[in-house]
């Protein structure tokens, strides 16, 4: 299918690049483009402008701040995560998630950025980031921020990323033997999550959040206040779950209702918090 | 300055280790380059939406959809069709898998299937079943069920 007529622009630093998404109207920016193309075939979006990432080579890296953080850049691929020492060593979990998402073609171009951007629903990034408390780093003509997992996904296929702006980052805190857990239910093996849950076990307490059930990744706190006690056995996780399935509305569709949606999540969380309890190392 | 948006551009692309430069509209996909401004037609276009894998190309060694990726996006890269295979018709071992095995019926996911595979052998010259499913998930087949060109990818791996 032909694309509607689009402008393109491959700029060699992220300086220029945000000066030509901001000096440019309905300029988007374009990381793998496995799901930008694909909406542009589908007239779902016409940019007027894209701006191709594939050059800005700091977006690539995969490595460490000063002070320890996994720093993964935006444009860093699925298959870069799977492959990286960095992730297997800091928090294997990202490269575990990252080899269930899409297939090989797809996790050759497809990016963390992208993944995060997109901020559709049923993505798998965007609970686990949540969980794995990630500070996304948006850059813009006036300069840095950075933004917590909370505050980032702040709708469906909207994130904190303004009009002229990036994100260059996301930067994870390295496991210390917390435990990690991901679960959920896709549409055929390895497809579209119709519920996912993620999770984290710590000495700080379990993390919990559920995607595909609202807009954005859902922390489920009060699952978590009940097992803040620290008893992880089977009988207490599900337990746990009991009810949270009643917290949430979520949307009802060809692939599940929304009242098995409910049950999802507390199968899913139940599952990923068992998987991630069995995976703590104790700090 | 290169970062100027402009609505065509000029590109420099090897394609089964032969250079072409050619200048390109930003909206075409590398698909559509391929086969109509190379008349590379070896590789399919089948869903269009990025699902099917039918026009799987080899960018860079990478298996990769050409159907979601713009011409201009494959600048200065190498693409590897299914015409780049057995340039002298020497078929390849896994091309010659695939016939003992039977691995094609209407043969339209054939391309696809042939990229993806060469690069899982490439990188893993002696998968296992689990391996080829896991490197194929990307590519449907609509006619065999698939068991035909597993056991067709396989073999190939043990044989090379």
């Amino acid at each position: 299918m032909l694309l509607r007529e689009v402008a393109y622009a491959r700029p060699s630093t992220v300086d220029e690049a945000i000066a030509v998404l901001a000096g440019n109207e309905g300029a988007r920016a374009l990381a793998g483009g496995q799901t930008l193309i694909n909406v542009m075939k589908a007239r779902v979006a016409s940019p007027e402008v894209l701006v191709d990432l594939a050059d800005l080579e700091e977006l690539r890296t995969i490595g460490f701040s000063a002070d320890g953080l996994l720093e993964i850049g935006a444009m860093v691929t699925y298959a870069q995560l799977m492959a990286s020492s960095e992730v297997d060593v800091a928090r294997p979990i990202l490269a575990e998630v990252a080899s269930t998402i899409g297939d090989v073609q797809v996790r050759n171009r497809g990016t963390v950025g992208g993944n995060v951007c997109v901020a559709d629903p049923t993505n798998h990034l965007p609970p686990l980031f949540a969980v794995l408390d990630a500070t996304f780093t948006v850059r813009g003509a006036g300069g840095e921020r950075a933004v917590s997992a909370d505050d980032f996904f702040q709708g469906v296929y909207l994130t904190a990323v303004g009009e002229g702006e990036l994100l260059t980052k996301v930067s994870v805190p390295p496991s210390k033997g917390a435990g990690d857990g991901f679960a959920g239910l896709t549409i055929g093996k390895q497809g579209t999550y119709v519920v996912n849950a993620a999770a984290s076990v710590s000495g700080d307490g379990v993390r919990i959040a559920i995607g595909c059930v609202a807009a954005t990744p859902v922390r489920a706190t009060a699952m978590e206040e009940k097992l803040s006690a620290g008893d992880l056995s089977e009988d207490a996780v599900r337990a746990a779950a009991d009810g949270l399935g009643a917290s949430l509305d979520p949307p009802g569709d060809v692939h599940g209702s929304a009242d098995y949606r409910r049950h999802l999540a507390e199968v899913a969380a139940t599952r990923a918090v068992l998987q991630a309890a069995s995976r703590r190392k104790g700090d | 300055m290169a970062a100027e948006p402009t609505a065509s551009r000029a590109i420099g692309i090897d394609v089964n280790g032969e250079r072409y430069e050619r200048d390109v509209t930003a909206r075409t996909l590398l698909v559509h380059f391929l086969r109509d401004e190379l008349q590379l037609t070896g590789t399919h276009i089948g869903c269009d939406t990025g699902n099917c894998g039918a026009c799987t190309v080899l960018l860079d060694g990478q298996p990769v959809k050409s159907c979601m990726l713009l011409a201009v996006q494959a600048d200065g890269a190498s693409v590897r069709t299914v015409e780049g295979l057995a340039p002298n018709g020497d078929l390849t071992p896994l091309q010659r898998s695939f016939n003992e095995h039977h691995a094609l019926q209407c043969g339209y996911c054939t391309p696809g299937m042939l990229m993806s595979a060469t690069a899982l052998l490439e990188r893993n010259p002696r998968p296992t079943e689990e391996d080829v499913r896991y490197a194929l998930q990307g590519n449907i087949c609509r006619c065999t069920g698939y068991v035909n060109i597993v056991e067709a990818v396989v073999d190939a791996g043990g044989e090379s």
